[in-house]
């Protein structure tokens, strides 16, 4: 069984009525296959996050939505209605591109006005739109001014106007920050995710920056060579990675892999009791839920002593990578300030290491 | 960051070039153009202005001028005609085919334009091959006799061999659309159709001032065609300033006509660089 259909055999929020069913989407191109077998229900109002490096095919599978691919095999579902067989401008989804794709030969409102135009709204209607939604992101003193003349995050600001006026019952955003300074995208981060609240349109957001992925979306869509790896909110891909990818790939962490007997787990020099059958075991154990070993042994408390390989400061917290006995590297997040380290005793609790399946070797 | 002896390598030649092959041409012909010729067929150096008065008066020159002008514009639209539908093909529609298809578009302007001018002299002749199947066809009686020494003839050639130049300029200007705009157009409603009269042609607007130029320009200044397939009613100005400067020897009144369609040359040169300007979005 793969991983992303387990995760989904539970429905994201049996509250909110699915908007877009993706079921068993594949994509080639050529003899290079990029999508095999992708599913996944896409709630109303949801903002979700397709995550994957680049390769991982989260680009192709947003121009599937918006219409610009069609799938090799699969189908799209927009309540009832079938969506992969429509061309893309009669779906009501709405893509804000990477480049911003703004047109050079017209001004920013006439760039916004174009949908609405297009759909033969009345001149004041597509006015009143045109400029609520230059008020919206804060664009009106350049309404009359050409996209050359504007600067990549005033041009960002406008391509989601353009697209966001329509009303689309869904808007794809491809990587829309990453042309973006550090300051101005986080900037944009919080300000994309307030907006989504405000506008209450289900955004499929598509990023390779898994710290952007956490901090805007109810839920992270994890692809890995063209297939989903897991699909949860971000807390629990984070605190509860389905596979060693999963748990690599968002945040650091310890990845252990052990042998499980009789109720003891055995990773290197390390053990700890656990009821799990007998076989071989894979747990993941972030770096912050390693201590510094304090005076009184708790029960259940798993220690280690080990040799300190590097330190590096991050802020609050350091990271320190500490070697200990069989060849363990464990890396621990500990408070600033505790001074450098040449040798530690490390301690964590079995019940912060989450059992994970060895992610599969995929091209 | 270059020295001054590497500029001075790189520029001097073509000034040099430009001075002795253009310049004191142009000049020459400048002084020609106020010279007059003698009764004994000499170049008489008085200065006047009597070949420009004689270019006015004389209907010939000027009605000359604006049939040459009007064949020019017939190249110009069929050209474009021709061009722009091909040109977005290739551009759009070919896919891997397009590198093949560009050659074989390019492939005629390496064929000597006098080859292709005789080409449809035996095509559209008496007994050229469109005749011959017209009544092979019982389609006609006799021979049509419009097809070949007419303005008819010398628009069909003169678009055959500039359609090339119209082409290439527009080709590159639809390449140059970044197709995540046509993308984004789809994306906002638009069909196909509305995307290309929104999107894609205004964008492609520099590309098809520079092809109308080059035909118009081309084909203002064409001789060999009307030489060859034009007949007496098909004559364009060139022919007259050829024949001035040859078998008539009135080098004045040839320099004269000539100057005349320098101006209008650089003036429509002038007129497009500015339209292209205004176009160009990049």
């Amino acid at each position: 069984m793969s991983p992303a259909s387990e995760s989904q055999s539970a429905p994201p929020d049996p509250s909110r009525p699915a908007l877009l069913s993706v079921r068993n989407v594949a994509k080639a191109f050529g003899r290079n296959t990029v999508l095999r077998n992708v599913s996944l229900e896409i709630a109303e109002g949801e903002f979700l996050t397709i995550l994957g490096e680049s390769g991982s095919g989260k680009t192709t599978l947003l121009r599937i939505i918006a219409g610009f691919e069609s799938a090799t095999s699969g189908e799209l579902w927009m309540g009832a209605e079938r969506l992969d067989h429509q061309p893309p401008y009669r779906r009501r989804v709405n893509t804000v591109f990477q480049s911003y794709a703004l047109f050079p030969h017209l001004t920013v409102e006439e760039n916004i006005g174009y949908g609405l135009r297009i759909a033969r709204r009345p001149a004041a209607e597509i006015a009143q739109r045109v400029s609520d939604a230059l008020d919206k992101v804060k664009m009106s003193a350049h309404a009359k001014a050409k996209p050359s003349k504007i600067s990549g995050g005033q041009q960002q600001r406008v391509a989601l106007a353009r697209a966001l006026v329509n009303r689309p019952r869904l808007l794809l955003l491809d990587e829309p920050l990453s042309a973006l300074d550090a300051n101005l995208r986080r900037q944009m981060q919080v300000e994309l995710k307030s907006l989504q609240r405000e506008v209450g349109i289900t955004f499929v957001f598509v990023t390779h920056d898994q710290e952007e992925a956490m901090v805007m979306s109810d839920r992270i869509a994890l692809l890995r060579s063209g297939e989903l790896e897991q699909v949860a909110s971000p807390r629990e891909i984070y605190s509860r990675p389905a596979t060693s990818y999963v748990a690599q790939f968002v945040g650091h962490t310890n990845l252990l892999k052990g042998q499980a007997q009789a109720g003891i787990v055995r990773c290197a020099s390390l053990t700890w009791p656990a009821s799990l059958p007998n076989g071989p075991v894979l747990f993941s154990l972030r770096p912050e839920h390693v201590r510094l070993a304090g005076k009184d042994k708790a029960t259940g408390i798993v220690r280690t002593r080990g040799r300190v390989l590097n330190q590096a400061f991050h802020g609050a917290t350091e990271l320190i990578r500490v070697e200990c006995a069989d060849g363990l590297v464990l890396i621990a997040r500990i408070p600033s300030g505790t001074g450098s380290h040449n040798e530690v005793e490390l301690e964590f609790s079995p019940a912060d290491a989450a059992l994970i399946r060895d992610s599969p070797e995929r091209d | 960051m270059f020295s001054r002896a590497y500029k001075t390598v790189v520029t001097v030649p073509p000034l040099v070039w430009v001075t002795v092959f253009l310049l004191l041409p142009y000049l020459l012909m400048f002084c020609y153009s106020f010279w007059s010729v003698s009764p004994e067929q000499a170049i008489v150096h008085s200065w006047n202005l009597e070949n420009y008065k004689e270019l006015i008066q004389k209907t010939v020159y000027w009605q000359t001028l604006l049939r040459s002008m009007g064949i020019a514009v017939r190249v110009m639209i069929f050209s474009l005609l021709l061009g722009y539908p091909l040109a977005y093909f290739l551009s759009f529609c070919a896919g891997k085919r397009k590198d093949l298809l560009y050659q074989v578009v390019i492939i005629p302007l390496w064929v000597s334009y006098l080859v292709r001018a005789y080409a449809w002299k035996t095509i559209l002749g008496s007994d050229g091959v469109l005749n011959t199947l017209l009544q092979y066809g019982h389609l006609t009686r006799h021979p049509l006799d419009f097809l070949l020494y007419s303005p008819f003839a010398v628009v069909l050639t003169l678009t055959h061999i500039y359609t090339p130049f119209t082409f290439l300029p527009i080709y590159a200007a639809l390449e140059h659309i970044p197709r995540n705009l046509v993308e984004a157009s789809h994306d906002l409603g638009a069909t196909p159709a509305q995307t290309f009269w929104k999107v894609v042609f205004p964008l492609s607007i520099p590309g098809v001032i520079a092809g109308a130029t080059f035909a118009f320009v081309l084909s203002l200044g064409d001789f060999l065609a009307p030489l060859l397939l034009g007949g007496p009613s098909g004559i364009m100005i060139s022919n007259i300033v050829v024949s001035l400067f040859g078998a008539a020897y009135n080098w004045p009144l040839g320099a004269a006509i000539s100057l005349a369609m320098l101006v209008i040359v650089v003036g429509l040169l002038f007129l497009s660089e500015r339209l292209e300007k205004k176009w160009s979005f990049s």
